[in-house]
């Protein structure tokens, strides 16, 4: 598990690999040639960059043909937000909860 | 019913994968179990799960939120299904396909989700979704519980 987590974390620590996700969530199921040229890379670097985010998960590919086609998958994004973000938040949502049911008390008041 | 594909509304295609130290039978219980699915997915996912029956997709006991057909079945392989909104059967423009591959890897299990066919409304709904359907499956099989919190502060779950 920590080597999955790792390994997330090194792919998003390149602003090309961030650029390339953000191209993908834009526009989902993308050619490495699409890819390469809205970034203006070349398509060897481009394809090394799609093998780091691949192997760390947060891009899935789909053959079509003789196409790969690239899509952002947020799973491991989703499992940093569990493990970074949503522990965190629960204490702001529990006091939000309550002055509701305050608000909401004094107003059946 | 010819599956068509509709040219004027855009369609999308969310692709998601996950890895599971599972086996294929045991994943492939999670997704076709109603018991099972309602325990890490709110709703529970209820068929026979042969080519050409309805499944549904309901809080236990409710009325179903998505109904739709079985397309392929292949245990413990592969699943294919249309989704549907119940109100709106038929239509193409809301009606979209999922496809569950279930892959052994020795040891661990590639599962990956082709939502496929998407409108921008049902995009807007699954997306938010899927991540968090998909983790707390993993964690229930990994660890045989669920998370409590997996769909706080998420969103919605997927739907039609």
């Amino acid at each position: 598990m920590a080597d999955d987590m790792d390994r997330v974390f090194k792919a998003l620590a390149d602003a090309s690999r961030r650029r390339l996700l953000d191209l993908l969530h834009a526009e989902e199921g993308q050619t490495l040639g699409a890819l390469a040229a809205r970034l203006d890379m070349t398509r060897q670097a481009v394809s090394q960059h799609l093998a780091v985010l691949e192997a760390a998960n947060l891009v899935a590919t789909v053959r079509l043909g003789r196409e790969k086609l690239h899509y952002l998958n947020p799973v491991p994004i989703n499992e940093v937000h569990a493990r970074w973000i949503a522990k965190f938040e629960r204490p702001r949502l529990d006091a939000l909860a309550a002055l509701k049911r305050r608000l909401e008390g004094e107003q059946d008041g | 019913m010819a599956e068509q594909t509709p040219k004027h509304t855009p369609r999308h295609t969310y692709v998601y994968v996950t890895y599971i130290v599972s086996t294929p039978e045991k994943v492939w219980a999670a997704l076709t179990d109603a018991e099972i699915s309602a325990s890490y997915w709110q709703r529970e996912n209820v068929s026979d799960w042969k080519v050409g029956s309805e499944w549904q997709h309901r809080l236990p006991g409710k009325a179903p939120d998505v109904i739709g057909k079985v397309l392929e079945s292949d245990p413990p392989r592969r699943l294919v299904t249309t989704w549907e909104v119940p109100s709106d059967r038929g239509n193409p423009d809301t009606t979209n396909r999922c496809v569950f591959d279930i892959e052994d890897q020795g040891g661990k299990v590639k599962l990956t989700v082709t939502h496929s066919d998407l409108g921008d409304k049902a995009l807007k709904d699954v997306s938010g979704g899927w991540p968090a359907v998909l983790a707390n499956l993993k964690t229930l099989l990994e660890t045989g519980r669920t998370m409590p919190d997996a769909f706080s502060g998420l969103g919605a779950h997927p739907r039609g």
